[in-house]
């Protein structure tokens, strides 16, 4: 019920077909609900992903994502899927940062994140941070489908560079469909050749950038104004939105990854 | 088509209410991040490129005939910040008052209808486009230049910048805007098959922070 | 448990009245402008405490910098608070009144929409220059408020606002004798200027100074309502 063991890097390499230099691995997770509390029917890692259970907490199911390799590089393409069944709760982190490396091909690296949340069901995705390493190139891709009742929390950090290295291009899309409808569709892509990622409109400086996503319908006060975070390090900008559909985004901006997540952490302070 | 009506539709005199707007620049201003000709052009591109692009497919979808409220839908995914929101729906209710009375058509006056606080702007600007007889492109060029214009004259009474310096700002973006044009208008020719996902969600998260951030401002010369 | 939801933004956003009810009677829209510093607020303020016992009023401001004279009216509590909107004109007051009217023309229309009736909107424009006239898209009529310590020559200089004013108000003749301002002067180069259009020397803080503009807006007001009825 866990991983695949994690094989060798060459081998994948070889059996990837056309992506010659990359490799390829698809990770799954199911999630249902079991007298009160969550089973994982399937917990499946692949190429670089292991998935480990952790201990439950009361109805909630734990797992800890696991990158077993140095992965994404350019040309691999990875994927991460979760189907969380109606009523059943499922908690997800990372035990450490990815980082996007550089690699032997010109393709970009695809990372692709699948998850559906059926109705009563609720996900909590809170992954480490993504480092885009110097000369990598990752085309990002989370997809989330909520039933009409379920409940999200998910956050996203994005660090631009390791420490004193420029970063790789980083592009990524955060799609949010709830009963059907796109509720939140949001793409960034920084990095060498993008036109205008580090003026003064889109990042000026600052070197990580997170989202922090709640959809919880069952929350009935939905305050049609932004909040402005002011308990953030200086030179961090951090605001509350509340979207159109039902749904709360954090939108941070940090010189770096620990003053990101002090405007994570103040964010869900004001939000829990 | 004609390229006179791209002009009137371009025009920043063109009256929808645009000359309130800075498109974030009296926050980038203020906050020093933009203080001159160079300044003001990263600033331009990096709007350009990321919510100009949505502006523009959006703009150039609603130019296809493309159903405008699931458009109107699609930009409220692609805004988080109700601020901004705010902004493109009052400026489309301004921009519908004068496109029905210079280029009256039956779609406009559906729109008006099932919008009547206003739809988002590019929205209102593509359907504008289609009564005018304008192309899809035509209407992402609009979009795309509006989408630099707007943050150019804010920048000239703001700073005092040279006006032909800041002209100049904005003709040397102009293969930037066709660039965005043309992705755009290649984003709506797949709507058909694809829906609204087929539209770019490109954001930037410095313009959603400040736009909040100006909203509270007491003392401000621009609406947005 | 909200299975539907819209958009909290576009339900603060007041549609326009004329597209839901067909054939309500639109309110008399009145323009006044003038340089900065020569009363325009104060006849504002003057003309809401005179007429609003008889007639529904609202206001809507055109700050250079927002909502510093809507501020003012809103203190002075001329009027209820929903009465008052300010119009944000991204430094170019007159480009607001005259070039490019959608703003005011939305606040006019959210104003008619939450008001219900409303007779009376008067439109205060930024302190400009002499040019700054209203639009006709904007305003029926429009008001020109100079004040004697601008200088007793501004009636000779002319410029729209001056010779074309449906009203020309010559306010603070109290302060005249203070800035060795002509009134005589002033009245009789006004009257070269327009021609037969009226000119009123008074000023608006005295008691019944506001009164020759109420009673002209009085009569504006009369002529509306027969014509609309």
């Amino acid at each position: 019920m866990t991983a695949a063991p994690a094989r060798h890097r060459g081998l994948l390499a070889a059996a990837g077909g056309h992506h010659r230099f990359g490799l390829s691995a698809t990770a799954r997770i199911r999630a249902e609900a079991a007298d009160g509390t969550t089973d994982l029917p399937l917990l499946h890692g692949d190429g670089p992903f292991v998935l480990r259970r952790m201990p439950s907490r009361g109805p909630q199911a734990r797992v800890c994502l696991l990158n077993t390799m140095s992965a994404p590089h350019n040309g691999d393409r990875l994927r991460i899927e979760a189907a969380i069944g109606p009523d059943a709760d499922l908690h997800v982190t990372s035990a450490a940062a990815t980082v996007a490396l550089p690699g032997p091909t010109l393709e970009p690296a695809v990372h692709e994140v699948a998850l559906r949340v059926a109705d009563s069901a609720r996900l909590a995705w809170l992954p480490e941070p993504l480092i885009s390493a110097a000369g990598s190139d990752l085309r990002q891709h989370i997809r989330i489908e909520l039933a009409s009742t379920a409940r999200l929390v998910l956050s996203e950090q994005q660090i631009l560079g390791r420490a004193h290295e420029p970063p790789g291009r980083l592009s990524s899309r955060l799609t949010v469909r709830r009963d059907g409808r796109t509720v939140l569709d949001q793409e960034t892509t920084y990095g060498p050749g993008v036109p205008g990622w580090d003026g003064p409109a889109v990042l000026a400086g600052h070197r990580a950038v997170g989202q922090l996503l709640v959809v919880d319908p069952t929350d009935h006060e939905h305050p049609a104004e932004a909040r402005l975070l002011t308990d953030v390090p200086s030179g961090a900008h951090a605001v509350l939105t509340p979207l159109a559909g039902p749904g709360t985004l954090l939108t941070a901006l940090a010189p770096d990854a620990g003053d990101l997540q002090r405007c994570l952490d103040s964010a869900l302070a004001h939000l829990f | 088509m004609s390229p006179l009506s791209l002009l009137i539709l371009g025009d920043g005199r063109f009256p929808s209410g645009g000359h309130a707007h800075s498109g974030g620049a009296e926050t980038a201003i203020a906050a020093g991040r933009v203080h001159d000709a160079a300044t003001l052009r990263d600033f331009c591109q990096g709007r350009l490129h990321t919510t100009g692009l949505v502006a523009a497919a959006l703009a150039a979808g609603a130019a296809t005939g493309y159903d405008p409220l699931s458009l109107d839908e699609a930009a409220d995914a692609r805004t988080p910040s109700p601020a901004l929101r705010r902004v493109a729906r009052r400026l489309g209710r301004q921009l519908m008052r004068a496109v029905r009375v210079t280029w009256p058509g039956p779609e406009l006056d559906d729109l008006a209808a099932a919008r009547p606080g206003g739809a988002h702007q590019p929205v209102v600007l593509g359907v504008a486009a289609r009564m005018a007889a304008l192309t899809p492109y035509d209407a992402a060029q609009a979009a795309a230049y509006d989408s630099v214009c707007g943050p150019v004259t804010a920048a000239i009474r703001l700073l005092g910048l040279d006006p032909f310096q800041a002209t100049a700002v904005t003709a040397g973006l102009c293969g930037d805007m066709e660039h965005v044009a043309s992705q755009a208008a290649g984003h709506a020719a797949r709507l058909p098959a694809e829906g609204v996902d087929a539209l770019p969600a490109t954001s930037a998260p410095l313009l959603e922070i400040t736009a909040e951030q100006h909203a509270t401002w007491p003392v401000r010369l621009f609406a947005s | 448990m909200h299975l539907h939801h819209t958009d909290p933004v576009r339900a603060e956003i007041i549609p326009p009245a004329a597209a839901r009810s067909g054939g309500r009677p639109r309110p008399l829209r009145v323009g006044l402008g003038g340089p900065v510093g020569s009363g325009k607020t104060a006849t504002v303020a003057a003309l809401c405490r005179r007429l609003r016992d008889t007639v529904s009023i609202a206001v809507v401001t055109n700050d250079i910098y927002t909502r510093e004279d809507a501020e003012a009216l809103l203190r002075q509590a001329v009027l209820a608070p929903e009465r008052i909107t300010a119009v944000e004109t991204g430094a170019c007051p007159h480009t607001a009144i005259r070039d490019d009217i959608s703003a005011n023309l939305e606040a006019v229309e959210d104003l008619q929409e939450r008001l219900d009736p409303l007779d009376l909107v008067l439109i205060e424009s930024g302190g400009d220059n002499l040019t700054a006239t209203f639009s006709k898209g904007l305003v029926d009529h429009q008001i020109f408020v100079i004040d004697t310590a601008g200088g007793d020559d501004i009636p000779r200089k002319g410029g729209p606002g001056v010779t074309a004013a449906d009203l020309l108000v010559i306010n603070k003749t109290d302060l005249a004798p203070h800035v060795g301002a002509d009134l005589d002067a002033m009245r009789r180069d006004a009257e070269a200027a327009r021609g037969p259009l009226p000119t009123v020397l008074t000023s608006v803080k005295d008691d019944h100074g506001v009164d020759p503009i109420a009673d002209w807006i009085s009569r504006r007001l009369a002529e509306h309502t027969a014509v609309r009825s």
